[in-house]
């Protein structure tokens, strides 16, 4: 009876999106009050409906309801509770609905937070957001419905996936939805700026905090899916350029360009067209994202199995979306004429610099993703676009905007005498070079990549405190949110590119066969396979080996990779051992039995390989505190009085 | 021409100059690392060209693990097992840990070359689910079904 209650909420949670799309609209366009006003009712209505559609989903998960075909999929009587509640978003069903109720979320706190805006506005965002909700509860409803029985029941379900079975699958598929999902604001205030024919500073004001969290909460979701693929997978890398990674990296890309932009028209009036076409662009490449990981178009360790009616129905869903936006924005765009003008030398050059190789990068990107596709249209073979093409392009492409970035806080808006940034940042220069020539007679392996990452890390944290010291020396300087937010942000690239080159040029990995007893010397440390054992956990039997490590011959930690076979399908996965340190992870794999008591081990030490998940933390909590600036909670009313 | 025309010229030019060579440059590093995915019947027939035959260029090896193909000299990390599609079979040789999913009968992907009639893989891949065969193998395996009359196994995988 409660999953059909479920479909049921479903149904009335898409007529809700029906109405807040149509009534608002309508109302603004006719300056009907009261049909404005259903917008926020109908917000509140359809965030109640998919909260019971979660609740009543998660309800047959712990319930082992195996009559619901998702549940039978994707679920075992086995299965550990509190995976229970995760396997709701295990596949392609219950993560659509995931992402419908985090839409739905943002669309409720989105009528929640916006008193301060006009009622005409906020009914034209309101709808457009609803547009949004309805396509996605239209794609849930018709394609993909959770709530579907199967007749007869199966006595046992088919098992969550083994590798979703983790405590890094918990948080990363909200973290990343909610980050994709939140795009859809800045989009809905594109959208409706452009219906209403004038882009407002104010209004525009009032979307820089939500383009912040959301581009924040992606942040972490990616490094949290990095993260997850570093110890779960088993192979030591934490980024593949995998397809379905560029689908996350695109938005993340075109959203860092966006709240750089946003933030120079609301202070400078620049940039108008250029702003809300990124706005656009930036929640496109979400769909996409989602078309990409879901269609099956694409190969990828993360595809979803392959469905053609669904990839279509996106498809056509991000046609529309695209090119009714395009469309409007060709017939309605500013002219360039809007904003204060700006010399060569300004930190609006700056900014436009930072906006255009962050959106080359991000269709270099979207070009090395979709390239696959096309020479398959084309008949021209199936072929795969292989990690070095994005490595040497995102390198070429990040090194003038890392160069560039400590010189953007440090300039002034309008005109600005390029010696005065210049002679500021001309000893951390120096600093940050002989720290590079330290680091490459340093390094004992890929000395230029350590040195780069030295370099470019010392460069741009450096340069960023020497802007925190000058602010705060400044006469009355202090710093707001909005500042602080941007320093912890920048602070986190430092940290990020130290991390990302430094584990790229130092890791060390060997990949041999042990027999117990036997060791494997790597530098100072040695690992001693001391055996591997039988044992048994709720839903799995594993062979559990036992790994000593020492560092100059003296205990450090016995380490304990598994081989793991899940009973329901007899899947295997490999349980990576990994002793994490600041300066650098010890990660042990086990692999297969090799005959007469040997094992494949696969030993990798990688240095600085947790900097590169704790830069990322940063940006995202960058994000966050930017975004939490009193600045952007004043009512735009009282600014013009 | 006056000087703000000039400018604009200049920065015209800037701009097509930046894109050409950043175009240039896409365009190389994309040839250089595009793998193509052949499978054995492809290879061994020449279909998919002397560079390939000839161990020069690197591709993707596609297609199923043949049964009791799979073997190990004891104690060693050089592994041996044939790619099949149907049509023709590939030995392979790899040294290095196996994906948990590589098993015979299963789909597989392989980057690597060919060194002499043997290809030599870098790099094995062997999907998340064990009922999912990759895409484009699937359908280059269709091709070599379709020309057996063998009823192509994606169809069940994919009605899922």
């Amino acid at each position: 009876m409660l999953p059909e209650l479920g479909q049921i909420a479903l149904l009335l949670a898409l007529v809700a999106a029906a109405l807040q799309t149509l009534l608002p609209l309508l109302g603004a366009q006719r300056g009907l009050a009261s049909w404005m006003a259903t917008a926020r009712p109908a917000a509140y209505a359809q965030w109640a409906l998919t909260l019971i559609a979660w609740a009543i989903l998660t309800a047959a998960f712990v319930q082992q309801d195996f009559s619901v075909r998702y549940v039978a999929e994707n679920s075992n009587s086995l299965l550990p509770l509190v995976y229970r509640f995760t396997a709701v978003w295990g596949g392609h069903e219950g993560s659509l609905l995931l992402w419908v109720f985090v839409l739905a979320c943002w669309n409720a706190a989105v009528a929640w937070f916006s008193r301060s805006l006009p009622d005409v506005v906020l009914a034209r965002v309101l709808a457009i957001m609803g547009a949004v909700c309805l396509g996605f509860l239209a794609f849930l409803v018709f394609t993909s419905n959770p709530f579907e029985r199967i007749l007869p029941m199966p006595l046992e379900g088919r098992d969550l996936n083994p590798l979703l079975q983790d405590p890094g699958m918990i948080v990363h598929p909200p973290l990343l939805y909610i980050g994709y999902s939140g795009f859809m604001v800045p989009f809905a205030f594109a959208i409706a700026a452009l219906l209403d024919g004038k882009v407002d500073a104010h209004w525009l004001r009032w979307t820089r905090p939500w383009t912040n969290v959301a581009w924040g909460f992606l942040t972490l979701g990616i490094a949290l899916g990095s993260w997850w693929a570093y110890y779960e997978l088993g192979w030591g890398g934490w980024w593949f350029w995998d397809p379905v990674e560029n689908a996350s990296f695109m938005p993340w890309l075109a959203g860092a360009a966006l709240i750089h932009s946003q933030a120079v028209t609301e202070k400078r009036g620049s940039f108008h067209g250029w702003t809300l076409l990124l706005a656009i662009a930036t929640f496109s490449l979400s769909l996409l994202g989602a078309f990409l990981v879901r269609s099956g178009v694409l190969t990828s360790v993360h595809s979803f199995a392959a469905d053609p009616t669904r990839g279509l129905f996106i498809l056509v869903f991000l046609g529309l979306v695209v090119g009714g936006s395009l469309l409007l924005y060709a017939l309605r765009a500013p002219d360039g004429r809007g904003g204060k003008p700006f010399s060569a030398t300004s930190r609006e050059t700056l900014l436009l610099a930072n906006n255009l190789l962050l959106v080359a990068a991000c269709a270099m990107v979207l070009l090395g993703t979709l390239y696959p596709l096309l020479a398959d249209a084309l008949d021209l073979g199936k072929i795969s676009v292989g990690p070095p093409y994005f490595g040497l392009l995102f390198l070429l492409l990040m090194a003038p905007l890392v160069l560039l970035l400590p010189f953007g806080p440090l300039t002034r808006w309008q005109n600005e005498d390029a010696s005065r940034p210049l002679r500021m940042l001309l000893p951390w220069a120096v600093l940050a070079l002989v720290a590079a020539v330290l680091a490459f007679f340093a390094a004992p392996q890929g000395p230029w990549k350590v040195a780069m990452g030295v370099a470019g890390a010392v460069w741009v944290g450096a340069g960023t405190l020497r802007f925190v010291w000058a602010r705060l020396r400044a006469p009355g300087g202090r710093m707001g949110a909005e500042m602080t937010g941007m320093v912890l942000g920048h602070l986190g690239i430092a940290v990020f590119l130290a991390g990302a080159l430094l584990v790229e040029a130092l890791s060390i990995q060997r990949e041999v066969a042990m027999l117990p007893g036997q060791s494997l010397d790597i530098g100072r440390d040695s690992f001693v396979l001391e055996g591997v054992a039988h044992h048994v956990g709720p839903n799995y039997a594993a062979d559990r080996g036992t790994v000593r490590m020492y560092r100059d011959d003296r205990l450090v930690a016995p380490l304990h990779p598994e081989k793991r076979t899940y009973v329901s399908g007899g899947q295997v996965m490999t349980e990576t051992a990994i002793r994490a340190g600041v300066l650098r992870d010890v990660y042990v794999a086990l692999g297969e039995p090799l005959g007469a008591g040997a094992w494949a081990v696969r030993v990798h030490i990688k240095p600085f390989v947790r900097w590169v998940w704790a830069g990322a933390f940063l940006m995202a909590l960058g994000g966050f505190v930017t975004a939490a600036d009193r600045r952007f909670r004043r009512p735009p009313r009282q600014e013009a009085a | 021409m006056n000087p703000v025309r000039r400018r604009r010229l200049l920065f015209v030019v800037a701009v097509v100059a930046a894109s050409a060579l950043s175009m240039t440059l896409v365009a190389l590093a994309l040839q250089r690392n595009v793998a193509y995915l052949y499978t054995p019947h492809e290879v061994l027939s020449g279909a998919a060209g002397p560079a390939v035959a000839s161990g020069e260029a690197r591709f993707r090896l596609g297609g199923m693990v043949a049964g009791d193909s799979f073997s190990r000299a004891e104690g060693s990390m050089e592994a041996r097992f044939r790619v099949t599609d149907g049509d023709a079979e590939l030995p392979v040789r790899y040294t290095g840990l196996l994906p948990d999913l590589f098993r015979e009968h299963q789909a597989v992907v392989a980057t690597g070359r060919m060194d002499g009639d043997t290809f030599v893989a870098e790099q094995v891949l062997a999907r998340h689910d064990e009922t999912y065969v990759p895409k484009e193998v699937a359908d280059k395996m269709g091709l070599a079904h379709d020309r057996h009359g063998i009823e192509t196994p994606t169809d069940a995988s994919s009605a899922q």
